[in-house]
Order: structure tokens, then C-alpha cells, then sequence
């Protein structure tokens, strides 16, 4: 269950952010997670559930953007979207591909919830 | 906030704050790594045996694969050649760190309690433990898993992957990420082959050349009369291009094509 550490590191990027923009909330944080980076989507998923608890975005929703494998053929130079197990190129079945998406693990979003312009104008 | 390059974007509307009644938020635009942190502790783990030109192996396997024996037979093997260094990564219990010292060889156990990996902290942590100076070989025996050691950098300069005959032939197409981040693939027990009908080592090869990459793979048996030959052949030309060009070692998330 590494998920529950990246979700760990999640968060302090999340933090780091909520405190430089002043926030008083999260509303939403959205990830990157591609197919070849070894972090499975549904436990990243449940995982945030139980890291979130206590912290800044206690009741942020986590929107994960699942990333397909797309390779590229070095024979002949075809983009193709593959299985994670089967990096075959879908032209000519060559494997000797180069992987163009799919290694993502990346936070992309944060949807802050500041404070009130009539409540921050006053200090 | 991004810390490898500063971009913070704030988007919405006009400006960077939207208001709606009571309700006023941002959205800001990040593209930062989730592992950034543990990649940059691990960069500094690789100056730190760059700097004394140990080579660093990462190992990993399913539990039992035999790990512990490979390392075993390999400092027999090696003995007077080459000094070698152990860091052991378990659950629980120093039960292979005391195996290893048993050959008088330098062992560091990381117990990880309910951590199912090793990260670059706990490997750094265990550096503090373990003088570099003088050593040519630090093999890092990463906790029993072929999921979660995958997305970890350690700071190592090989990865080297162990599937045992008692397994299935084809952990390489249920664990892409991990044996697409090897640069070797031990095929371990292989002395059980004869008894092991349902393994062939054709079909675990196939599953292997599946995943994108040519990585080799050779055979060993460790226990009783230890047949390691290719293994430690592979070692030696590791070991003879010691100075590597940087990580061209695959990270799970590192395509070596890339690179």
C-alpha cells in the first residue's frame, strides 16, 4: 500500500500551497497517475480518504486523471496506446518502442478556497 | 507550487480569484512530481556512491524468490575480489542482515514495520550506518514486493530482478512496472526446474520481451551446489563499467529510451 506515502507527499505539496495563497480551504485536488507508474488510481483513491483526515483539504475531493500507455515505434515510428503488460507497437508488433505517456505521477491542480474579500480586506 | 521550477499559475476568470457570493477560490495550475522529494534524496544517495565509486544494486523480488541466497553465494563467490556492502530491507526482523554477516560481510538491516518498500530516506538513513570508503559492491535487498519497490529511485545504479521457478512463468505480464524498471532478470531456483512442470523459462522470457525492453535474463540456482556463472558475469561487466552514465537504470516511471 504504497499509496497511502504518495499520498503523504501529496499532501504536503497541497499544504505548501494552501499556506502561500493564504487559503482557508481545499476544495479539489487533481493528480496525474499514468498506467506504468506503479500507483494504482482506485487505492490512490481510498488511500487520500484516510491521509486527508486532520489535514488542509480534510474534505477536498481528489480527481485522478488516468494517463493510458502510448508508445512509439523505433521501426516504424507509429503511436499506438497499449496494455501496461503488452508494449507491443499496434502497426508493425515490434518491441522496440519508446514510452511517450503513461510514467505520470503528478499533482496538476489545486482548487483553493480563500478567504472572503470583505473578510481579507479587513486585515 | 513547483519546486523543481517555480511555476505557480493561478487561472480562473479574469484573475486568479473567482468569487461567488461567499464562496471565493483559485485554482491553481501545479506540475510538480508526487516523488520529487524522494528523487531528490535519492540523486544525493547516487553522489554519495559516485563519489566513492561503489556500484549500488537494487534487488528486489516477490517474497522468497531468494534474495538473501543469491547475495549469499555471491559474496562467497566473490570473496577476495571484490569488498561488499549489504543494506537489508524487511518488515520486520534482522533475520538476513544476520546471514549475511554470518559470511563477515557488512550488514545494515532497515526494518520498515508496515512500510511495504524502501524509499531514498531510509536508504540515506542507513548510509549514516555504513562507510562507503574502501567498498566496490553495495547490494540494497529491498523488501519482498513486486508492487510498491517500483515507483522508488533508492539512488541505486542498477535494478536487478529476481523471479523464482516456484512462481508463476508470467509475474512479468501481472508486474510490468517493476520488471520493465530491471536491467537483469534473475531467474532463480532453476534447480527445481526438473520437478517444476508448470514453469517454462521460454514462457517467462516471452513475458518479459512483452514489456518494451531487451532485458536479459539469466539463470541461477543458489542452494546446495550454487551454479551463478552468468549472474556474477554480469556483475563483473557492471562492475567494469562502473562509472555509469547517469541513471540510465530504469525507474518505474523512467522510460530508459528517454534518457
Amino acid at each position: 500500500m504504497h499509496e497511502l506515502s504518495i499520498c503523504e507527499s501529496l499532501l504536503r505539496e497541497v499544504h505548501a500551497i494552501f499556506v502561500k495563497h493564504g487559503a482557508v480551504g481545499i476544495e479539489r485536488v487533481r493528480v496525474e497517475v499514468g498506467l506504468l507508474s506503479g500507483v494504482e488510481p482506485a487505492l490512490l483513491d481510498r488511500a487520500f480518504d484516510v491521509a486527508r483526515a486532520g489535514s488542509c483539504a480534510a474534505d477536498a475531493i481528489l480527481s485522478i486523471d488516468v494517463i493510458p500507455v502510448v508508445v512509439r515505434c523505433a521501426i516504424c515510428q507509429m503511436e499506438s496506446q497499449t496494455p501496461p503488460n503488452r508494449l507491443l507497437c499496434a502497426g508493425c508488433h515490434s518491441h522496440r518502442v519508446r514510452v511517450i505517456s503513461g510514467h505520470e505521477l503528478l499533482l496538476r491542480q489545486v482548487e483553493l478556497r480563500l478567504p472572503h474579500p470583505s473578510i481579507a480586506a479587513a486585515y | 507550487m513547483c519546486t523543481v521550477c517555480g511555476c505557480v499559475k493561478p487561472v480562473l476568470g479574469s484573475g486568479p480569484e473567482a468569487s461567488d457570493g461567499d464562496r471565493t477560490t483559485a485554482v491553481v495550475d501545479v506540475f510538480q512530481d508526487l516523488l520529487a522529494s524522494n528523487d531528490l534524496v535519492a540523486r544525493h544517495n547516487r553522489m554519495h556512491f559516485d563519489e566513492h565509486n561503489v556500484l549500488a544494486i537494487n534487488l528486489t523480488s516477490s517474497p522468497g524468490a531468494g534474495k538473501t541466497a543469491l547475495l549469499e553465494a555471491t559474496i562467497l563467490a566473490l570473496r577476495g575480489q571484490y569488498r561488499i556492502a549489504v543494506i537489508e530491507g524487511d518488515l520486520e526482523t534482522d533475520n538476513d542482515a544476520a546471514r549475511i554477516r554470518a559470511h563477515g560481510v557488512r550488514a545494515v538491516q532497515i526494518t520498515t514495520g508496515t512500510a511495504c518498500h524502501l524509499d531514498a530516506h531510509l536508504v540515506h538513513r542507513a548510509l549514516h550506518e555504513l562507510p562507503l570508503a574502501g567498498l566496490d559492491l553495495l547490494f540494497i535487498e529491498n523488501v519482498g514486493n513486486l508492487v510498491c519497490p517500483a515507483s522508488f529511485d533508492l539512488g541505486q545504479h542498477r535494478n536487478v530482478t529476481l523471479l523464482s521457478v516456484t512462481e508463476g512463468d508470467d509475474k512479468p505480464a501481472k508486474y510490468p512496472v517493476i520488471f520493465r524498471a530491471a536491467d537483469l532478470v534473475v531467474l532463480s531456483k532453476t534447480d527445481l526446474l526438473e520437478v517444476m512442470d508448470d514453469f517454462a523459462p521460454e514462457r517467462a522470457l516471452a513475458a518479459l520481451r512483452q514489456l518494451g525492453r531487451e532485458t536479459p535474463m539469466v539463470h541461477t540456482a543458489s542452494r546446495r551446489a550454487p551454479t551463478i556463472g552468468p549472474w556474477l558475469a554480469w556483475l563483473e561487466q557492471q562492475l567494469a563499467s562502473r562509472r555509469p552514465v547517469l541513471p540510465d537504470f530504469a525507474l518505474a516511471r523512467f522510460d530508459p529510451a528517454t534518457a
